[in-house]
This record gives C-alpha cells, sequence and structure tokens, in this order.
C-alpha cells in the first residue's frame, strides 16, 4: 500500500493512546504489525517538548508516525496543532481532525475543507478524518489530500460500519485514493468487513487499548485485516435471495 | 550495642518517608534531605488522592498492584493516624452503564449494588445511580496528614530531615543512601518519563461522603476523595507530558463538570485550591526498587504513591539493611560487631 509515495507494509494503523502502560501500547504495536501509529499532540507538551519522554517510547518502536490534530474544534487550531506537531515529530505526515461536534466528534467537514487546503499548501501531506459524504471527499481531492479517511461510527464508540451503503459508494468514486475506515471500529470483524469491501486500511484506537487483553487484541485485528484484504482480491460471491445447491442434483440416485 | 548503619535518603516525599521510618524501626540512623523548605512543599505526592484501592486500580494497571496495595492497607493504619477503610464506591452515570460492566469484569472484591445499595451506602446519592460497585477491603487518607504523621514518626524514632538541601546520590553521605527523589531522579534512569496530573480541592457542607467516589466516564475518568472540615480532593488527569505549570482551563472544566455530574451540589462548592505536577513513571507504570553500590533506588511510583511506597520502603530497607542484600562488607562487620 503507498501513502504520498511511501510503501508501507500493513494495513493496519494503529492509535496510541489510553493504554494501560507504554510497555502494553509497545507489545500491542508488535503483535498488531501497524505500520503506521497515530500520535496526538498536546499543545501544551509540544511547546515545551516535555512531552518527548513519550514520544521517545513511540519513536523507538521503529514504525511510522502520522501526528494527528486530536481535539481540535476550529482550523485556526488544527492548523497551529498541525505546525507544532511536524517541528515535534519532523514529518510533513498529517491526520487532519477538526472536530464538529463535542458529544458526537463529529468532523466540521467546512473547516476541515479549508484546514486541508491552509496545510496543503504549507507544505503537509494530509490524512483527513472525514464523513462518507461524496461531496466533501471531492473538495478534499480539490484541496490537495491525496489519501480519505472516512468514519465507520464516531470516535470511540466500536459501533463498527455505521453506514455500509456510502463506505461502498466512496470506494466506487475514488477507486485509485486510498481509503482509510478511521474510527468506530469496536471488533476484529468491524475491520474485516471494511477491507472486504475494498477499503485500503483500517485506523483503530480504542478497541485494542480499552480491550482487557490489548496485545492479543492487537493480533485478533492483525488477522482480520489480513483476511479482510485477502478476501477482498479474492472477488467475493454475490449475496442472492434464490438458495442454490452446493452439491450437485446430476447423478444422485433417483428412489421414484 | 551495635553501632547504627547511616543511612541518607533522598526526598521527603511518601517514598522517601515510609522508607525513613522503615529504615529507622529497623535501627539504622535515618537522615533525610529535602530540597522543599518543609514536607511536601516540592513533592508529587503533596497533590495525591491518598486512595488505597489496590482492587480498583487493577483495572488498568498490572496484577502487582494487588500485593503492593495489600501491605498498604496494613503499613498505613500501623503507622499514621487517619486511614479509612469505608471501601470504594464505583459508580457511572446510565448513559455509560457498559462502562461500569466493563470496570466490573477487570476487577475483583467488589459486591454489585443497585440503586438503594448505593443510597444506602452515600445517602447523598440517593436517586442518583441505578446500579454501582462497592469495594469494601479499600481505604482511604489524607495524604498531607499522613506525610505529616510521617515526619513525626521519624522524629520520634530519632530520624532527621534537613530541609532546603539539593542533593544527589554520589554527594550524600553515610553508609547507604537511598534514592527517592521521583522525577528529579531521571538522570539515573533514562526510561524514566513524567505524567502530568492535575487535580482540585473544593469545599462544601451540602454534601458527605464516608470513602471515595469513582465516577466512571469514557472520557474523564473521575474520583472525589472525601478529606476532613468539609473539602474534599476531585482528581485527578493523566497526561504524557512532564510539563509543571498550573492546571490549564480545559482539565479544570472536565474535572469540575465530572464532579457536578456526581453531585450538582458540587456547582456551589468553593474552589480552595488547584494543583499540578509530575508522577515519575516506567514504560510498564510500575515502581522500581534497585541497588547500585550503596545507592539503592526507589521510583516510578506513578499515581500509585501511597498505596505502593509501602511495599517499596520495605523492598529498600532489606536492601540496605537485609544481609543477603548487603552490599558492603564494612556494613556486615559493623553489625555484628
Amino acid at each position: 500500500m503507498e501513502l504520498y509515495g511511501v510503501e508501507i507494509d500493513s494495513r493496519l494503523l494503529l492509535g496510541t493512546a489510553q493504554y494501560p502502560s507504554p510497555a502494553i501500547l509497545a507489545d500491542a504495536v508488535r503483535a498488531s504489525g501497524a505500520g503506521i501509529l497515530t500520535v496526538s499532540l498536546r499543545r501544551e507538551s509540544g511547546r515545551l517538548r516535555e512531552g518527548q519522554d513519550f514520544w521517545g517510547l513511540i519513536a523507538g518502536l521503529n514504525v511510522k508516525v502520522l501526528p494527528n490534530t486530536a481535539g481540535c474544534h476550529s482550523v485556526k487550531e488544527a492548523v497551529t496543532t498541525a505546525q507544532m506537531a511536524r517541528e515535534v515529530f519532523g514529518t510533513n505526515w498529517l491526520k487532519l481532525e477538526v472536530i464538529g461536534d463535542a458529544d458526537t466528534l463529529q468532523p466540521d467537514v467546512f473547516g476541515l475543507v479549508e484546514a486541508a487546503r491552509i496545510l496543503t499548501e504549507d507544505g503537509f501531506e494530509v490524512f483527513p478524518y472525514t464523513t462518507e459524504d461524496l461531496v466533501v471527499a471531492e473538495r478534499l481531492i480539490e484541496a490537495g489530500c491525496k489519501v480519505l479517511m472516512p468514519w465507520g461510527a464516531p470516535i470511540g464508540t466500536g459501533m463498527g460500519l455505521n453506514n455500509v451503503y456510502g463506505l461502498r459508494s466512496l470506494r466506487a468514486h475514488f477507486p485509485d485514493v486510498p481509503l482509510v475506515v478511521d474510527a468506530g471500529i469496536g471488533k476484529p470483524s468491524h475491520a474485516a468487513a471494511a477491507m472486504e469491501l475494498g477499503y485500503d486500511a483500517v485506523l483503530l484506537n480504542t478497541a485494542v487499548a480499552k480491550a482487557g487483553d490489548p496485545v492479543a487484541m492487537a493480533g485478533a485485528f492483525k488477522l482480520a485485516v489480513e483476511a479482510g484484504r485477502t478476501a477482498y482480491l479474492a472477488d467475493p460471491i454475490e449475496p442472492r435471495d434464490m438458495a442454490a445447491p452446493s452439491t450437485p442434483v446430476f447423478g444422485r440416485a433417483s428412489l421414484a | 550495642m551495635a553501632a547504627q548503619t547511616r543511612v541518607t535518603v533522598l526526598g521527603a516525599g511518601v517514598a522517601g518517608l515510609t522508607t525513613a521510618v522503615e529504615l529507622a524501626e529497623r535501627g539504622a540512623d535515618v537522615t533525610v534531605l529535602e530540597r522543599g523548605a518543609r514536607v511536601g512543599e516540592r513533592a508529587c505526592s503533596w497533590s495525591a488522592g491518598g486512595m488505597l484501592a489496590p482492587w480498583c486500580e487493577r483495572e488498568s494497571a498490572e496484577e502487582a498492584v494487588i500485593a503492593g496495595g495489600e501491605v498498604a492497607l496494613d503499613w498505613w493504619p500501623a503507622h499514621v493516624d487517619g486511614v479509612v477503610r469505608q471501601g470504594t464506591l464505583v459508580v457511572a452515570p446510565a448513559r455509560d452503564s457498559a462502562e461500569l460492566a466493563r470496570f466490573a469484569r477487570r476487577t475483583s472484591r467488589f459486591e454489585t449494588l443497585d440503586g438503594d445499595g448505593v443510597a444506602a451506602l452515600e445517602p447523598d446519592l440517593a436517586g442518583r445511580f441505578r446500579s454501582g460497585l462497592f469495594f469494601p477491603d479499600e481505604a482511604h487518607l489524607d495524604p498531607r496528614a499522613a506525610l505529616a504523621g510521617l515526619e513525626a514518626r521519624l522524629a520520634a524514632l530519632g530520624g532527621r530531615i534537613r530541609f532546603g538541601v539539593e542533593a544527589d546520590a554520589d554527594g550524600a553521605e553515610g553508609d547507604a543512601v537511598v534514592d527517592c527523589r521521583g522525577f528529579a531522579a531521571r538522570e539515573a534512569f533514562p526510561d524514566l518519563r513524567g505524567v502530568r496530573g492535575e487535580m482540585l480541592v473544593v469545599r462544601t457542607r451540602d454534601i458527605a461522603f464516608q470513602r471515595p467516589v469513582r465516577l466512571l466516564h469514557p472520557r474523564i475518568p473521575f474520583y472525589v476523595v472525601p478529606r476532613a472540615d468539609g473539602l474534599f480532593m476531585l482528581g485527578a488527569t493523566m497526561i504524557e507530558s512532564a510539563e509543571r505549570r498550573g492546571p490549564v482551563v480545559r482539565s479544570v472544566v472536565d474535572l469540575l463538570n465530572a464532579a457536578y455530574a456526581l453531585h450538582p451540589a458540587f456547582g456551589e462548592a468553593e474552589i480552595v485550591e488547584t494543583r499540578a505536577d509530575v508522577r515519575p513513571a516506567f514504560p510498564d507504570n510500575l515502581p522500581r526498587v534497585e541497588t547500585r553500590g550503596r545507592v539503592t533506588y526507589v521510583n516510578g511510583l506513578y499515581r500509585h504513591g501511597f498505596l505502593l511506597s509501602p511495599a517499596c520502603a520495605r523492598a529498600a530497607a532489606d536492601a540496605v539493611l537485609g544481609p543477603k542484600e548487603m552490599s558492603h562488607e564494612a556494613d556486615r562487620e559493623r553489625r555484628r560487631a
């Protein structure tokens, strides 16, 4: 899978928040085989670089880091946070979040498009956290995004793919844009379902971090992502209404 | 009479004072060096909640907190006044009842309560929560009173604290040194990190709790610890940062919103204090007691200063005074004499 010109081995992206400890986070990352880790920047940490101990632990895992603007509610806040993140992490990659609603953490898609344009012009390579809306997706691509990350369900809910039709449409409309389902994944079956739809990757955090055994769950997601991708490439059958016997009738003994 | 082993303890936070008292009780001549002007002035344990809650903490901590916590439940009442063994109550808003189920799956030694059960324990919460978990074997204390109690206990045992002294392990006098400086000793541990915490103290006479109450919330895990004189400690944030400036508005808003959700009377409480500090933590969030030459380090107590310091103090005293861990031939000879 190629994202902004970088070849990534794994189709699982993992967030780094909410784990019981950094040691368990490190073990979970290894078990997941994740190719990219997202890291949120607390602005107070970024300014004084006092959060460097935690970043140091993540850097030591030798996995590509995707900084994000988690918790930003305005274009200005997101742009400022992005600039700090670039300085702290030394990468132009950025997961862009502009939250529009405090309860659902739904993206503010208008602010998202605006921030994506500003940041792309500033040299960032933006991974926008968006909804499955096709028109917003068009605007994000016009703004310079070369990857799209629609939600499966609101962040942290674990509800899975809330709008399979919308996600399928998005895939059909953008066959050549890398698409990553970001947020709402609760179980490995959700991740497999996203991959079976032809999504290029999934991004999740809470489902692993808050599991009773995060390391085992990370391994389960690794398998599910691989299974879903393999199934997609194997061209699954279409569902149909009419039952069809899998054993041929021809040649069966006739008792009449 | 045998000559006493002279031990210098660096730091008069909870790790330093528990270690100093444990050493003095085992016969050592103990001097504590503290950079602050008085106990607590520059110790992160001054900001602690003071919950002795190993079974609750197991929700997100390793199994080792339970054994260490059981030591603490015996050690503290034997050393200071004011340890209240009334358990811990855990509740969640109806919307977040799944959080309560999850908490129950990860923990042990609790009773499941219905709304009447919650009200029977804490009458001020009557009608507010339909279910809860009660951890009857847990306890709490006032960290500031407990540190003062240890200071007095140490003095009674003949130990002393020298304030306003910045010292490191190499320069300290004594047969042995125990470095309990927390995050200030980070040069000794490349993998020690800071985890920032913010807390408030409020005062209200409209609420009376017998025990710490935890409110589960998917975004803001929150607890209230009752103290004397209508005071309540509200805590605490967990931020991967070693920054020491005062509490930020967002954290204070989150903590106060949670308090208000627990009981609306907190809306009228007086804000007495806000405070932020940095917890020392290792990657597994468990403490270490480690001896290098004549220096024993106690560090990484994370959010478990009062819960795990007694077990660490015992291990440190074993390392300094116990015959198996003796690193100094001279000390061994002296004690035999």
